[in-house]
């Protein structure tokens, strides 16, 4: 059996080398996804976003659970910070989900964001294409979430769910534009705590205010107790679960998913264009020396940006 | 051509509830620009082989308080080599008497850390000694 052949039956070595060699960037990795590719968009995509600590692998772990007793086969993303000083990493979303580990049904795998800037890693998009070509039935992405710029997960995800806790600084002032746009589904989580109420109604109020007659998905807000109290979780969890499923069902209907996998593919396409294209030349002018005497032209002020990245475009880019 | 990532699981298997030295573990080796994988307290063997599986590793790192690093650590390796992951570097941490470190090493545990060994030192034997894919 050929790697491509076993990772479509499954086999969890040959994915996660594969997941490897794309974070690694090996060139025959790539083969890989366009062999894949043709097998995939099979897979309900769900992404989880919120601050730190909010509680998203917990949320993650109990949507395992559920899915998992509805007879679903899921793999995880689960994306946690590189130090931009040493390149090293942490990865410890897993702790929360570990009694999934030896589900042969379930896939988790911890990747870091290698200095990307959008809350997910650059790998991503094709380890999604992985664990889809593998057969799941979905794939869950939890993102790193440290300020309000990692919206990535939007060009991925059929769903995306935005967790906000009462008194970490979640107030409807502090979310900024972005953010509150990507969500499909809200959840404030530990909802035990003072201020979930105040919080929901606020969330609420403001999605009133933004919803426009065209738009017909409006933003459920769903509240979630302190996962201590199992049967309370549980019961947050389906109901979250439930709000997951009608996005799709909606996405379907409207035929707003044709939309948004067209997004998706140019969003993988300009990723593929800047890897082909841009880097490609950039390593070029870096390896030739050409980078060097640029820089030192824009310094002593005798050519400027513009004019030389016309110079790169006029040698590389005939047709143009 | 691209470079590999050192990817390492820290584990604590065993019943103790202390994993402080884990912690001071992993931070160290995220210093030395590992990505780690922590999972945190109580990690069966066949759990931490499940991990490493998924994860792609190089290394797993066991650190251990209980006294039951006679019997976990050589399940790890057992195991792994059931599943011919045996590729994957196996060191172990902690508490452990002299005298069982030849037995561990004869398990194929390549290299015992007792307490006070600097961590730099850890991360060092890591890089020369894995075998990376
Ligand atoms: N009170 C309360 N604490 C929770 C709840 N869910 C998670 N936590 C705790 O919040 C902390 C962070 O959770 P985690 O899932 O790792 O958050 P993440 O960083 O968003 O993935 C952990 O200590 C959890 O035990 C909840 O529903 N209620
Ligand atoms: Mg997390």
């Amino acid at each position: 059996m050929d790697r491509i052949e076993k990772i479509r039956n499954g086999d969890v070595r040959t994915a996660s080398r594969l997941i490897r060699d794309l974070e690694d960037e090996f060139p025959q990795a790539v083969s890989a996804i366009k062999e894949l590719y043709p097998y995939t968009g099979q897979a309900r995509v769900v992404g989880l976003t919120g601050a730190p600590g909010a509680g998203k692998s917990t949320l993650t772990d109990g949507i395992l659970e559920a899915l998992r007793k509805k007879g679903k086969s899921i793999g995880v993303l689960a994306v946690d910070p590189s130090s931009p000083y040493t390149g090293g990493a942490i990865l410890g979303d897993r702790i929360r989900m570990q009694r999934h580990a030896e589900d042969p049904k379930v896939f988790i795998r911890s990747l870091a964001t290698r200095g990307a800037l959008g809350g997910i890693s650059k790998a991503v998009g094709d380890s999604i294409h992985v664990l889809d070509s593998m057969g799941k039935d979905f794939v869950i992405i939890e993102t790193v979430g440290i300020g309000q710029q990692e919206v990535e997960i939007m060009n991925y995800a059929h769903t995306v769910i935005v967790v906000l806790v009462p008194g970490m600084g979640d107030g409807v002032q502090t979310i900024k534009a972005g953010i509150m746009e990507i969500a499909d589904v809200f959840v404030i989580n530990k909802a035990d705590r003072d201020g979930a109420d105040t919080l929901a109604a606020e969330i609420n109020l403001m999605l009133d205010m933004a919803a426009s007659n065209q738009q017909i998905w409006r933003t459920p807000v769903v509240k979630i107790g302190n996962v201590i109290n199992a049967s309370e979780f549980k019961q947050g969890i389906d109901e979250l679960l439930g709000h997951v499923d009608k996005h799709f069902q909606y996405l379907q209907n409207s035929g707003e998913i044709k939309q948004k996998m067209k997004n998706k593919a140019l969003f993988e396409i300009k990723a593929a264009l800047n890897n082909n294209i841009n880097q490609v030349i950039y390593e070029q002018l870096l390896n030739d020396g050409s980078l060097e005497t640029m820089i030192n032209k824009m310094t002593e002020r005798s050519s400027d940006a513009y004019t030389l990245s016309e110079t790169v475009t006029a040698k590389y880019l005939k047709n143009i | 051509m691209a470079e590999r990532k050192i990817r390492v699981l820290v584990a604590k298997p065993g019943l103790d509830g202390h994993d402080r030295g884990a912690k001071v573990i992993a931070q160290a080796f995220r210093d030395a620009g590992f990505e780690v994988i922590y999972t945190g307290l109580r990690q069966t063997p066949e759990r931490i082989v499940a991990t490493a599986e998924q994860e792609d590793v190089d290394c797993v790192a066991l650190s251990m308080l209980s006294g039951s690093h006679l019997t976990l650590m050589p399940k790890v390796t057992k195991l792994l080599k059931e599943k011919s992951m045996d590729d994957i570097l196996v060191v172990g941490g902690g508490v452990i008497p002299n005298e069982d470190i030849p037995l561990l090493k004869e398990a194929g545990v390549s290299e015992i850390f007792t307490p006070g060994t600097p961590t730099s030192l850890c991360a060092e034997y890591i890089k020369n000694n894995i075998h990376l894919k």
